[in-house]
């Protein structure tokens, strides 16, 4: 091996170490914060009992969570039932791979090792574990893979709760996966590429893409939501009617590892949005974070932390406001409103972005954006406060709305002596 | 009707579910903000009454008491009216009489674990001498605690109830 290669390995290394550890910290205290969060939302304390302010509850839980009893189902596929909980947890955790959680460092050294020799690196390091130049497919392709889990989580525990659970995550997934890779064709038809150093570079030029492609944000975020059961599409773990839903069956550390994967699923969800539409680790209004430095680094990666949480935050908000969907307004919000929309969208995007680039000949890409900002924002308006009247994004009454707009309901008539 | 009951408009069609989410969420974060509406239970309790609201209701019927009489006797005749009346059949009387010719119990138990906590028994003494009591700690570490011989029951001392009385239905 050269020491140019051992120099690359073990700088993987550390990231890989750095992203983990921060990951499951992150896991750990996103629990505790979610119990808090929905205790002040619901005008209670949440808990304060173990360490100052309760800030050791997640230690207690894991603590609990590996000494507990391991329960399994006696006519359980044993093979599959262990494995699930796997397939869902190392997906969870490898998406966060691809996400560069700050600006990139310059990294200088050359060292001798005894035994293992020379170790040299001199190269301004991307602070992914990986910059992908396929970028956020990556991320789109293992987080899909999740899916594989829970379903197998439902199956195998030869439990009919956990298998509607495990099929509704299914079919919810594949569904919500269409709108979602759709949502992000306008910001590829935008930076002309899917890696995420030039998403957040083109974000750092123009303007951060929430606002030029704020149909796209919501369509991600919605469909987000959806990727990661979290409320109000968390019907696979739909506690009022399936107890647990795909986990029912498991305890103890599986049952950790599940609870694990979809907070850290969240924890990449949050990041990958920030990353996307958010402008990753841009400082807004300056350009000192686009030259290589520690400080920056350092810097940006609080930026990067501070707008993940945020979001985190947000997805928390949702939960604890939102009722959860029933299952036939969950598939038709997919099918019949976030998949179309996402289609329109591209349209759009594409038409106004041809419209500025060769009509307009704008070639500074803050007018570009400015342009789209326009475009979307006359879009957003439209659609929600124009023609959504109940019709397009439906949360209560029946689904043949259309059909009971142009006729009224049947007046119940009495059924009359004779006819009986 | 004698209790309000407030009716809710359902949302029909010219609704937007994403407004109308925006205004749920608005409420929630506002939500964050308020006191908290929860007691610390072990450091604050209900009868420390330092909130008022949360102070238990005078008519509550938690487990027994026995009153006594200036002696320290239990006032109970052993007339075997509770142990009749007692819906659970909890309630163990074995009647003693003195050489005047006074009844005393010579045994009376309560298995709190069979109790429904009914308050017949305080309803039906002739005596006002076994009572419900305004009590809900009442935790123990083995199961042959919870029958409660007379001298326990003699010398509880939490506050008795106040029992439902007919001709003043509101408690007023």
């Amino acid at each position: 091996m050269t020491p140019e290669l051992k120099g690359f390995l073990l700088v993987s290394v550390v990231k890989m170490l750095l992203v983990f550890t921060i990951t499951m910290l992150g896991v750990a205290y996103m629990t505790f914060m979610e119990r808090k969060v929905s205790a002040w939302m619901q005008n209670r304390l949440g808990p304060n009992r173990v360490g100052p302010g309760g800030w050791f509850q997640p230690i207690a839980d894991g603590i609990k969570n590996l000494l507990k009893e391991e329960t399994r189902p006696r006519s359980a596929n044993l093979a599959l039932f262990f494995l699930a909980p796997c397939m869902s947890f190392i997906p969870a955790l490898c998406v966060g791979a691809a996400i560069p959680w700050a600006a990139p460092v310059p990294v200088r050294f050359d060292f001798e090792l005894p035994l293992l020799g020379r170790f040299s690196h001199d190269a301004v390091t991307s602070m992914a574990v990986a910059d992908l130049p396929v970028g956020f497919l990556f991320v789109l392709a293992i987080s899909s893979l999740s899916v594989y889990g829970i379903a197998i989580a439902g199956w195998s525990s030869n439990s009919k709760y956990s298998l509607l659970g495990g099929l509704r995550a299914a079919a919810q997934m594949i569904s919500y996966e269409v709108a979602m890779g759709m949502s992000l064709v306008p910001v590829l038809l935008i930076t002309g590429n899917v890696a995420f150093s030039n998403i957040i570079g083109a974000q750092q030029e123009g303007l951060w893409f929430a606002l030029p492609l704020m149909v796209s944000a919501f369509v991600f975020l919605v469909s987000g939501l959806a990727e990661t059961n979290r409320a109000p599409f968390d019907l696979p773990e739909a506690e009022s009617e399936l107890v647990a839903g795909y986990h029912t069956e498991y305890s103890a550390f599986k049952f950790s590892m599940f609870f694990i994967a979809e907070y850290a699923a969240v924890l990449t969800f949050s990041g990958m949005f920030a990353a996307l539409f958010l402008g990753g680790w841009d400082l807004p209004f300056t350009h000192w974070d686009e030259q290589p430095g520690v400080l920056q680094t350092l810097v940006t990666g609080l930026v990067m932390a501070a707008k993940t949480t945020a979001l985190i935050f947000c997805v928390m908000w949702i939960r604890w406001t939102l009722p959860r969907f029933r299952y036939d307004q969950l598939m038709a919000l997919g099918w019949k409103f976030m998949l179309p929309l996402a289609l329109v969208n591209i349209m759009g995007v594409a038409v106004s972005a041809w419209f500025g680039r060769d009509v307009l000949h704008l070639t500074s890409p803050l007018a570009l954006a400015g342009l789209l900002t326009a475009f979307s924002a006359v879009v957003t308006v439209f659609l929600f406060f124009v023609v959504d009247r109940g019709y397009l994004v439906r949360g209560v009454g029946s689904l043949d709305f259309m059909a009971s707009r142009r006729t009224r309901p049947a007046r119940i008539r009495p059924v009359s002596r004779e006819a009986a | 009707m004698a209790i309000g009951v407030k009716v809710m408009r359902r949302p029909e069609r010219e609704n937007s579910y994403l407004r109308a989410a925006l205004k749920g969420m608005a409420l929630t974060f506002k939500h964050m903000f308020r006191e908290p509406w929860t007691m610390e239970y072990p450091e604050e309790r209900s009868h420390d009454d330092q909130r008022g609201t949360w102070a238990i209701a005078p008519r509550w019927r938690g487990t027994h008491r026995m009153l006594t009489d200036e002696q320290g006797r239990a006032k109970c005749v052993a007339c075997g009216l509770c142990p009749q009346i007692c819906p659970a059949n909890c309630i163990k009387l074995v009647p003693g009489e003195d050489e005047e010719g006074n009844r005393y119990p010579l045994v009376y138990e309560i298995d709190e674990f069979r109790c429904v906590f009914c308050g017949y028994c305080q309803e039906v003494c002739p005596e006002e001498a076994i009572h419900v009591g305004v009590h809900y700690e009442n935790a123990e570490f083995s199961r042959d605690r919870f029958v409660y011989d007379l001298e326990r029951l003699s010398s509880q001392t939490h506050a008795v109830s106040t029992l439902w009385d007919p001709t003043d239905p509101a408690g007023e």
